[in-house]
C-alpha cells in the first residue's frame, strides 16, 4: 500500500507522531478557549498573547531573573516556570476579568471579542517593543535532552513529554468540569446564575476563577512550547487563528470536543504534510468550512 | 444565536490574520526651501519607508529601517549646512502583504505626493509596488526584498535593487558549501516568490559546481513547526539541507534540526541569514555556518563608525538591509540635488551615472536593470570562544568581487538590458 502512495511507512508514522505533538498544543489551547467560552460566553481573543506571555515568563525566569535581583546565578527553572507562569498569567487574567470583562457579560459577544483582541494587541506590542521579533532561545531542560530511537524516527524526549503533559492536563480538566461537584456548580452557574446564587454559591467569584484558569492553561502551553519554538512576541498570533478554527470545528464551548478535535486536526495536518505539504496551512480551514456547512454547531456542539 | 456568533468569529479571524495594521506618518519640520537651484514638483522631497513594522521581518528592517533613512536625511541636511531642500519622511507597515503595500503606495503617490519609496522588505511587496511607481513615474529603491525577479523579468526603469539578491546569496553560500564537500542538497523552501527564487538560484549554483539536488519541500510562511518538513529533508539523505527561508522560519529550522538529531549528521546552509538571526540563536547554535551578506558592521573603520552611530540609537547593530537603506537614501538625495529636480527619470539617470562611494559600497554602479553592482562577503559564524566583544559574530572568509557576485547581463531576463 505504501508503495502505491509513493511514501515510506517511516515517513507516515513520523509525520503522524509530529501531528500528534502539534495536536497536543492545539488541544491545550483550544481547551482553555472552550472553558472560557462555555462558562463565560466570552470569545477570548487574547489567548494567543497569554500563551506567548507564558513562554516569555519561562524565558525571563531562566535568563533574566537573576540579573534583576542582583545575583546572576539565581534562576527560575523549567519546572518552577511550569507552575509559576500559569499562576502569574492567570492572576493577570483575573485582574482583566474583574476590571474589564465583567462589565461586558450582558452585551453582545462582539464586545468581549473586541476587548480581548485589543488587549492582545497591547500585550504583543509591549513585548515587541521590549524584545523585538527575532525571538529568544530557551534550552531544553537537561532531563529531556536527547532522543529515543523508535525505529522509524528519533523522537526527542522533550516532545514525548509534551504529549504526556498536555494529555494529562486536558483529561484532568475534562474530569473536573464534567465529573466533580465543583464542575457541576460551574456548569449550573452558567446555565442559570440566579438560581445557583440563591443556593449560596458565589457565582461571580466562580466565573472570575474560571477565566483565570482558562488563561492559565494558555500560559501552561506557552511554557511547554518555549523549548521547541523560538520565543517571540508573534508566536501566539501565528497559532491562535488555527486554534480558533479548532474550537469552531469542535463546537464552541464543548470541552471534550476541543480536546478530540485538537488532537485530530493535528493528525490530519501531519498527514497533509506527507502527501502535499503546500496545503498544510489550509487544510484545517477547509475542514472548518465543510463542518460548518454540515453541522453549523460544530462536531460536538449543541444548537441553542 | 450560535450561528451569528460563529460568523462573527470567523469574520474576526479573517480580518485579523496578521495582527496590527498601523500606518504612521512621522512629519519632520523641514527647513524652508532655500536651495534655489533644485526644482521640486511640489516644493518638497517626500520619502516613504514601506516596511514590515510588526511581523517576522521587523527586526531585520522595520523600525531600524525608518531610523536609517532618518539618519540619512539628517546627515544630508548637515552636509548641506542647512541649505538643503525640504525633505519629509513618512513610514507605514505593509504587513508583508502585496495588496496592502500596493494600496499604500498608490495612496502615497497620488494623494501624499511621495517621490520615492524605499526598504520594501518581502519580495511580494516589492513586486507589487514597483509597477505602481513606474505608472506614476516615481522611484522605488528595494533594500529589503531578495528575489532576482526584481531586476529580472519584472524589472522597471524607475527601480533600484540596492542591497542584495538571491543570486548573490546562492552564489556565495552555495559555492562555498559545495567546495567544503557538501555536494548533495535538499531544500526547505518558504512557499512564496522569495523562497522559490532562492531555491532556483541556489540549485543552479550547486549544479554548476558539480553538486546534486535531491529534492525540496515547501512550507507555509510563516510556519511555527518545521519539524515535519525537516524530517522529509532528513529522509532524503542529502548532506546539506539548504534553508531557503528567512527570519523566524530560519531560526526555528535551525533549532528544531538540532532537536531531532538532524544536525550535525547533516549540515544546514542558511541561505538568507541576517545578523539579527545569529544574534537571536547565539553562536553555540550557529557556529561554523556559512552565510553571504552585502554588508557586515565590523568590516573596517568606516563601517564600524557608521554602525556605532546606528547602534547608539537602535541598541542593535545594523543589518545589511538597514545599512543599505541609509546608503541608498543618501545616494538618492545627492542625485536629486545634482539633477536639480525630483522628476523620476532625471533622478534615476543621475543615480545610475554616479558611482556609490561610502561605507556601504566602493565604486559601485547601478546597472541599467536597476541592480547595484557591489562587493559581497562570504562569512562564517565564529565559535563562541572566538567572539571577543558584543556582536563579534563573523569571520570574513572571502570578499566576493562585484562582477562575480551579481547575475551576469547574459543571464538576465530584464528587457531593459536587451536594448
Amino acid at each position: 500500500m505504501f508503495d502505491l502512495l509513493g511514501i515510506t511507512p517511516q515517513a507516515l508514522y513520523s509525520q503522524l507522531l509530529i501531528g500528534l505533538i502539534n495536536g497536543s498544543f492545539y488541544a491545550v489551547l483550544s481547551l482553555g478557549l472552550a472553558v472560557i467560552f462555555g462558562l463565560l460566553n466570552i470569545i477570548n481573543f487574547s489567548h494567543g498573547a497569554q500563551y506567548m506571555m507564558g513562554a516569555f515568563i519561562a524565558w525571563l525566569g531562566l535568563t533574566q531573573f537573576g540579573n534583576w535581583i542582583g545575583s546572576p546565578g539565581m534562576q527560575i527553572n523549567y519546572w518552577l516556570a511550569l507552575l509559576l507562569a500559569p499562576l502569574l498569567v492567570g492572576a493577570l487574567g483575573v485582574v482583566i476579568e474583574r476590571t474589564m470583562l465583567a462589565r461586558l457579560y450582558k452585551l453582545d459577544h462582539l464586545y468581549g471579542l473586541l476587548l480581548t483582541f485589543g488587549i492582545a494587541l497591547i500585550i504583543e506590542g509591549l513585548f515587541r517593543y521590549a524584545y523585538g521579533v527575532s525571538g529568544q532561545q530557551y534550552e531544553i531542560p537537561e532531563v529531556f535532552q536527547g532522543a529515543i530511537d523508535l525505529g522509524f524516527m528519533y523522537l526527542p524526549k522533550y516532545r514525548a513529554w509534551v504529549i504526556v503533559a498536555s494529555l494529562t492536563v486536558c483529561l484532568g480538566t475534562w474530569f473536573v468540569i464534567e465529573r466533580t461537584k465543583l464542575g457541576s456548580y460551574l456548569r449550573a452557574g452558567t446555565e442559570n446564575p440566579r438560581l445557583v446564587q440563591a443556593f449560596g454559591v458565589n457565582v461571580p467569584l466562580m466565573i472570575t476563577l474560571t477565566y483565570g484558569f482558562g488563561v492559565g492553561l494558555a500560559a501552561f502551553a506557552g511554557v511547554l512550547a518555549a523549548p521547541i519554538f523560538t520565543v517571540s512576541p508573534l508566536m501566539g498570533a501565528d497559532l491562535i487563528i488555527v486554534v480558533f478554527a479548532v474550537v469552531v470545528i469542535g463546537g464552541m464551548g464543548s470541552i471534550l470536543g476541543s480536546i478530540v478535535t485538537g488532537l485530530g486536526l493535528g493528525l490530519i495536518e501531519g498527514l497533509t504534510k506527507v502527501f502535499y505539504s503546500e496545503a498544510s496551512a489550509v487544510v484545517i480551514f477547509v475542514i472548518m468550512v465543510i463542518v460548518l456547512l454540515l453541522r453549523p454547531a460544530g462536531l460536538f456542539g449543541r444548537e441553542r | 444565536m450560535k450561528r451569528k456568533l460563529i460568523s462573527v468569529l470567523i469574520g474576526a479571524m479573517l480580518a485579523t490574520t496578521p495582527f496590527v495594521s498601523s500606518a504612521q506618518s512621522a512629519k519632520k519640520d523641514a527647513p524652508k526651501a532655500t536651495a534655489g537651484a533644485v526644482k521640486l514638483s511640489d516644493g518638497i522631497v517626500k520619502i516613504g519607508v514601506l516596511t514590515d513594522l510588526s511581523g517576522s521581518y521587523s527586526d531585520l528592517s522595520g523600525a531600524g529601517a525608518v531610523l536609517a533613512v532618518k539618519m540619512a536625511i539628517e546627515d544630508f541636511r548637515a552636509m548641506e549646512k542647512g541649505k538643503a531642500f525640504p525633505i519629509e519622511l513618512v513610514s507605514a507597515d505593509h504587513q508583508n502583504k502585496g495588496d496592502v503595500a500596493s494600496n499604500k503606495a498608490r495612496e502615497w503617490f497620488e494623494r501624499d505626493k511621495v517621490d520615492m519609496i524605499t526598504d520594501l522588505v518581502t519580495t511580494s511587496t516589492a513586486l507589487a509596488v514597483m509597477p505602481v511607481a513606474k505608472e506614476q513615474n516615481r522611484i522605488t529603491i528595494v533594500n529589503g526584498a531578495a528575489a532576482t525577479l526584481i531586476t529580472g523579468k519584472n524589472c522597471t526603469d524607475t527601480n533600484v535593487h540596492y542591497t542584495y539578491d538571491t543570486y548573490a546569496l546562492a552564489n556565495g553560500t552555495g559555492k562555498a558549501v559545495v567546495k567544503q564537500g557538501g555536494d548533495t542538497w535538499f531544500f526547505l523552501t518558504a512557499d512564496y516568490a522569495f523562497g522559490h527564487a532562492l531555491e532556483k538560484d541556489t540549485t543552479a549554483t550547486v549544479q554548476a559546481n558539480g553538486g546534486k539536488v535531491m529534492g525540496s519541500v515547501r512550507h507555509p510562511f510563516p510556519a511555527t513547526d518545521l519539524s515535519s518538513f525537516l524530517l522529509k529533508a532528513q529522509a532524503s539523505g542529502a548532506k546539506v539541507i539548504g534553508l531557503a527561508n528567512a527570519g523566524t522560519d530560519t531560526t526555528n529550522s535551525i533549532k528544531q534540526a538540532a532537536e531531532f538529531g538532524i544536525t550535525p549528521k547533516q549540515s544546514l546552509a542558511g541561505l538568507l541569514m541576517f545578523i539579527t538571526d545569529v544574534h537571536s540563536l547565539q553562536l553555540k547554535a550557529t557556529q561554523g555556518m556559512f552565510l553571504t551578506e552585502g554588508f557586515y558592521w565590523d568590516l573596517n573603520d568606516e563601517t564600524r563608525a557608521w554602525s556605532k552611530r546606528f547602534f547608539e540609537k537602535h541598541k542593535r547593530m545594523p543589518t545589511m538591509v538597514q545599512a543599505g537603506d541609509y546608503s541608498s537614501t543618501m545616494h538618492y538625495l545627492k542625485a536629486v540635488k545634482a539633477a536639480g529636480t525630483d522628476e523620476a527619470k532625471a533622478v534615476m539617470k543621475k543615480m545610475k551615472d554616479t558611482p556609490v562611494n561610502d561605507f556601504f559600497a566602493k565604486n559601485a554602479k547601478i546597472r541599467e536593470d536597476g541592480r547595484l553592482v557591489h562587493d559581497f562577503y562570504l562569512l562564517q559564524v565564529k565559535k563562541p570562544e572566538e567572539s571577543k566583544y558584543p556582536w563579534d559574530y563573523y569571520h570574513v572568509r572571502q570578499v566576493i568581487a562585484a562582477k562575480d557576485a551579481v547575475m551576469p547581463v547574459s543571464q538576465s531576463e530584464c528587457p531593459l538590458l536587451k536594448k
